[in-house]
């Protein structure tokens, strides 16, 4: 089983979460840029961030075995806060980075007229730099946070084909489903959505432009979850290829529409990933363990 | 938006790129990032193509340098490797704006990330010929720490000295205290500068 996980923060988790992950079969993450629990005051701490996701987190990955992406944007949280305003004038050299597969996280906190500014802005960018997006749905009011989600993307020069709606439930996925964009769930321990609802999901939805992943940051949540869907699909009479689908060629078609999504050969339809590929010790540089002098 | 918002699929050649940059040296920053996946889409070599956008940037080589320090400083781990790999080229001496030892805190910056990339990168024979004794010394130190192959270190035999020798001395025998495991390239480094030459403390 190979698993993508489309939207991810590894930035909040341990080397231990890479090494399950990729135990389990997750070879390829994406890591939407977002708030890191303390709002930031400076454009400063928002490009440093940026050269984080962009640098020294895809080099931990792949000591892992683990290609990694990232999504890059001003999230609707700070969006609100004046300091952190001009980040959307530093977006457009990061928006033409290599690993730099789509704009975001976007979308509504609070509904503020300040998030519908920001938000549009960063339309336009990833409309101008070719770039899809990825769109969160805010965690309160979460139906009319939708709705009006959708109107600012029907007014945006992005097509609903390269906009993937986030953080879906019963509630939202309806309309998302009509609106053509690509419809995300975030699978929680106790939140958001769970395994067996996903599943149900799916059965009434299809497998069309369906997006699973495990959102995993420094809250509560589990990097494995997209595993979690994986066996509960099983379980429920899916085959291998619909799994596979769901968790790997579905966010794979996503965001190859940035023309940037690289995958190792390995990784490739068809080439199954062996056991002999990994980590640890396997990950060289070389010839030589990294890993031997990354843990020292 | 700033004059830097050129789309990310710009249909700009390789060759088209470096003309601009030649005549509008600041354009490099945004031809730089993109450089790479436009290169492989014509069949050429990502790294080549950035050195040579950063060959084409024109003037004295104090704003060569400043130019060739922004670009790495906006770069991603990929952009600032190609930068550490075109220094030796930047400072070619049939240059008129050879750039010297002005480039060397890239250099400096670069050793300090523990992105092993990076640090290989760094130690090529701009370093060779201009990081002092002190900072080569450490630089090859975590060489051997971080697993990199030190045979890709450039001017290994002619810089490695008596002093580098005590010093990978320490680290083996604080390895073989904690029952662990020496590299075998700590032992390579030994031998370049412990022969039973006669000669003091230089290989060759």
């Amino acid at each position: 089983m190979r698993i993508f996980d489309p939207h991810i923060h590894m930035t909040s988790r341990t080397t231990d979460d890479y090494v399950r992950m990729h135990a389990a079969g997750v070879r390829a993450v994406v890591e939407p840029s977002f708030w890191l629990g303390q709002p930031r005051t400076s454009v400063g701490s928002f490009t440093d961030y940026f050269d984080s996701i962009l640098g020294w987190e895809p080099f931990r990955a792949s000591q892992y075995g683990i290609a990694h992406f990232a999504t890059i944007g001003l999230n609707p949280k700070e969006a609100n806060d004046a300091r952190c305003r001009e980040v959307l004038d530093v977006l457009p050299r990061y928006l033409v980075k290599d690993r730099v597969v789509a704009v975001g996280e976007l979308g509504y906190d609070s509904m503020t007229p300040e998030e519908d500014d920001v938000f549009a802005a960063q339309l336009a960018l990833a409309a101008e730099h070719e770039l899809p997006a990825l769109v969160h749905t805010p965690h309160r009011d979460k139906l009319t946070g939708t709705r009006r989600t959708l109107d600012v993307v029907r007014e945006s020069a992005v097509a609903p084909g390269a906009i993937i709606v986030d953080h879906l439930n019963e509630m939202t996925v309806g309309v998302v489903a009509e609106s053509g964009c690509w419809m995300g769930f975030s699978v929680y321990p106790d939140t958001k959505m769970d395994e067996h609802r996903m599943v149900e999901i799916l059965r009434r939805y299809g497998l069309d432009r369906m997006i699973v992943n495990s959102a995993a940051d420094w809250g509560n949540s589990d990097p494995l979850k997209t595993v979690r869907v994986a066996e509960a699909m099983l379980a429920a009479g899916y085959t291998d290829d619909d799994v596979d689908r769901v968790l790997w060629r579905n966010p794979v078609e996503f965001y190859s529409q940035s023309g940037r999504l690289e995958l190792p050969d390995t990784l490739a339809d068809g080439a199954q990933p062996r056991d002999e590929e990994l980590v640890g010790a396997g990950a060289t540089f070389e010839g030589n363990s990294v890993l031997r002098g990354a843990r020292d | 938006m700033s004059p830097s918002t050129t789309p990310a699929t710009n249909p700009m050649t390789t060759r088209d790129a470096i003309a601009q940059v030649a005549s509008d040296p600041a354009t490099i920053e945004r031809h730089f990032p993109a450089a790479a996946r436009i290169a492989t889409r014509e069949g050429r070599d990502g790294d080549a193509a950035r050195r040579e956008l950063l060959l084409a940037i024109p003037g004295p080589a104090a704003y060569v340098v400043d130019l060739v320090r922004r670009v790495y400083e906006h770069g991603d781990p990929a952009e600032r490797r190609a930068v550490l790999l075109a220094l030796p080229a930047l400072d070619a001496p049939e240059r008129s704006n050879a750039v010297g030892d002005a480039a060397l805190p890239i250099v400096r910056d670069a050793l300090r990330t523990n992105d092993t990339r990076l640090v290989a990168a760094a130690l090529g024979p701009y370093a060779a010929t201009y990081l002092d004794d002190d900072a080569w010394r450490q630089a090859l130190l975590k060489v051997i720490f971080m697993g990199i192959p030190v045979e890709q270190v450039a001017g290994l035999a002619e810089r490695s000295d008596a002093e580098l020798a005590r010093m990978v001395r320490d680290f083996a025998a604080e390895r073989e205290a904690a029952g662990r495991i020496v590299p075998p390239d700590a032992l390579t480094v030994l031998a370049l500068v412990d022969t039973p030459d006669p000669s003091p403390s230089r290989a060759d």
